[in-house]
């Protein structure tokens, strides 16, 4: 029931913002605007909600749809031992969503890997450079226009 | 392109190249140290070396045929990569396994995470010079290697956990050969316990080296016995407990400072409590009254028969599917029709069987859940290891995302190591138990 009451409380909080709270499979979840991110991360990461742990980040590309890429945030609670998801969607023109870094440490490495994968720009990035792919790659392989067998040149060694 | 501490690096200091390929660095990282003297001052961790695209190739495959990458993910503990993926999908479905199927999932997920610690800390006390330690603990890994071979058929590359249970069942000779595997174990644990605990070579590169207090632990997303050795309480069996967790007795043991010392005690006394929980769970297994068969007419001369009428003799079946035979699925698979391999015999005599054997398979077919999308995790050697799946009902997988526990860790290293000695990064990173298959992805 709790989880209930933080999702109500969110809404309440952030009437605009929020678009929609349900749950899918067991799993609650929130849709919110991505000007709202920071703010709600905030407000959800501070008493009572607590959700003092940034679980995982990562991106879906929806090939056709518009907006077309959606960010889903996994955070977790250790007190009220509680998952709770937050997605909020990109358009294509306007790659652009406000940094977690603040927030929690790992949103560092996770936002690069979706920068890289992805190519969403992350606003307020300290050091946003690819993380698994070398320099010099072109393209992000896990959207869906990436075809699974292209090649890349092979790179020069470095010095 | 200049790396960030090339730019950032002061003029009088020294750059040193760890890795990727550094006898320390198992698996392959970058460690790029900025140093003074001995002293750290900064560092950048490059990961990637070993990026294949696991999820990229997922997303083209199907549900069921996708099972076998995600044994390479953690390589030391593919059984419990399996289970991940297999439950988030069974989720999905709303699947749910024989209970003798989830005591075996247990037991197997159990084992490799002895198998996943045992090998953590063997490399962690080589690297500090304890070779005798590392022989012991790769000893016992071998025994419980024995059982896994034993049941899934492989060391490694196991695909033995499948929708809807497991791929075979157990091997009758099981509890003989489980019984000297947690022995040896055992006796390997006591005999580490000796060697290191007061060793004064160990402790002096351990104690209070690379301390994570509670609150950056839980910043940087660390679970698993990283997490716990930090003092914080979270264990995905205990706090949303799958499979029969809840249904046995044991413990989360806990460290205090969370120093490279508390997380080689806290994985110590982990495997003693995985332990515990085989016992248990080799014990209140539900019996099952069927054996295992023997004999039976050749497939093709059953083939051959089946032409004129419905055979219903028992069929001999290649060695390879053995334990799988239809007899056995009501105890280890779920009977959802479509979620798992139709029974071999079916396939070999009846052209309903055959008909349910290609559907299975055929691309466009086979597994398709519900459009949607799920999250699931379960605890794995490294921590909170968790599946992200968006379906749109076709049978392959829109968007298939893993959560690796040690990407987190990892990206803590830089934290840890700055201040510290060179020589610090060596059991900092041994500690971590960095695995590069899951990382990397």
């Amino acid at each position: 029931m709790e989880e209930k009451k933080i999702v109500e409380s969110l809404r309440k909080k952030f009437p605009a913002e929020v678009k929609e709270t349900g749950s899918s499979l067991g799993d609650d979840l929130a849709v919110i605007d991505k000007g709202a991110l920071l703010a709600v991360m905030t407000y959800l990461k501070s008493k009572p909600g607590d959700y003092a742990m940034l679980l995982d980040l990562t991106c879906v590309d929806y090939r056709g749809e518009e907006p077309r890429f959606e960010m889903v945030y996994h955070l977790f609670s250790l007190t009220n031992n509680k998952r709770l998801r937050i997605k909020t969607r990109l358009t294509e023109n306007d790659l652009r969503i406000g940094s977690l870094t603040s927030l929690w440490k790992n949103a560092n490495w996770l936002e690069r890997e979706i920068f890289d994968l992805f190519g969403v720009n992350f606003e307020g990035h300290p050091d946003l450079r690819r993380l698994f792919m070398y320099d010099g790659f072109e393209g992000y392989p896990l959207r869906k226009d990436y075809p699974l067998r292209r090649r890349q040149p092979l790179i020069p060694l470095k010095d | 392109m200049p790396t960030r501490i090339q730019n950032e690096a002061r003029q009088d200091t020294m750059l040193l190249n760890m890795g990727p390929s550094h006898p320390a660095m198992h698996g392959t990282i970058r460690i790029m140290l900025e140093l003074d003297g001995e002293r750290i001052l900064n560092s950048e961790v490059e990961v990637g070396y070993l990026h294949r695209g696991f999820e990229k190739t997922c997303e083209h495959r199907t549900y069921f045929n996708l099972l076998p990458y995600t044994d390479r993910l953690n390589y030391v503990s593919p059984l419990i990569n399996n289970l991940a993926y297999v439950m988030t999908v069974e989720k999905m479905l709303g699947v749910v396994a024989p209970e003798r199927a989830q005591y075996i999932r247990v037991l197997m997920s159990e084992l490799s995470r002895i198998s996943d610690h045992l090998t953590c800390l063997a490399a962690m006390a080589m690297e500090c010079g304890a070779f005798t330690v590392f022989l012991y603990k790769m000893k016992a890994r071998e025994f419980i290697w024995d059982v896994i071979e034993q049941t899934t058929g492989a060391r490694m590359t196991t695909s033995y956990i499948r929708i809807g249970g497991v791929r075979a069942d157990l091997h009758p000779d099981f509890d003989t050969v489980l019984k000297k595997a947690i022995e040896e174990t055992r006796s390997v644990l006591k005999d580490v316990h000796g060697l290191l605990d007061k060793n004064k070579i160990f402790l002096n590169r351990t104690r209070d080296v690379a301390v994570m207090s509670a609150l950056d632990a839980v910043a940087y997303g660390w679970t698993g016995p990283c997490l716990r050795s930090t003092g914080v309480l979270y264990d995905v069996r205990k706090a949303s407990p799958y499979l029969v967790y809840d249904r046995l007795n044991w413990e989360v043991p806990l460290g205090e400072k969370g120093d490279n010392f508390d997380r080689y005690m806290v994985r110590m006394q982990e495997m003693e409590q995985s332990l515990r929980i085989i016992e248990q769970a080799a014990v209140r297994i539900p019996k099952t009254a069927r054996t295992l068969m023997t004999g039976g007419i050749e497939p093709e001369a059953a083939i051959k028969e089946s032409r004129r009428r419905r055979v219903r003799k028992a069929i001999a079946l290649s060695p390879n599917l053995e334990g799988s035979e239809e007899c056995r699925y009501p105890d280890i698979l779920a009977s959802d029709k479509g979620y798992v391999v139709p029974p071999k015999e079916e396939t070999y005599t009846s052209i309903e069987g055959l008909i349910n054997h290609f559907k299975f398979f055929m691309r466009g077919h086979g597994i398709r859940p519900p459009k949607g999308e799920v999250y699931f995790a379960v605890e794995g050697g490294n921590g909170e290891l968790g599946f992200y799946i968006v379906s749109d009902g076709t049978d392959r997988p829109y968007r298939l995302h893993l959560r690796a526990p040690c990407f987190h860790i990892v990206a803590a290293l830089e934290h840890l190591i700055r201040g510290r000695y060179v020589a610090d990064v060596i059991p900092t990173f041994g500690s971590m138990n960095m695995i590069g298959g899951e990382l990397d992805r």
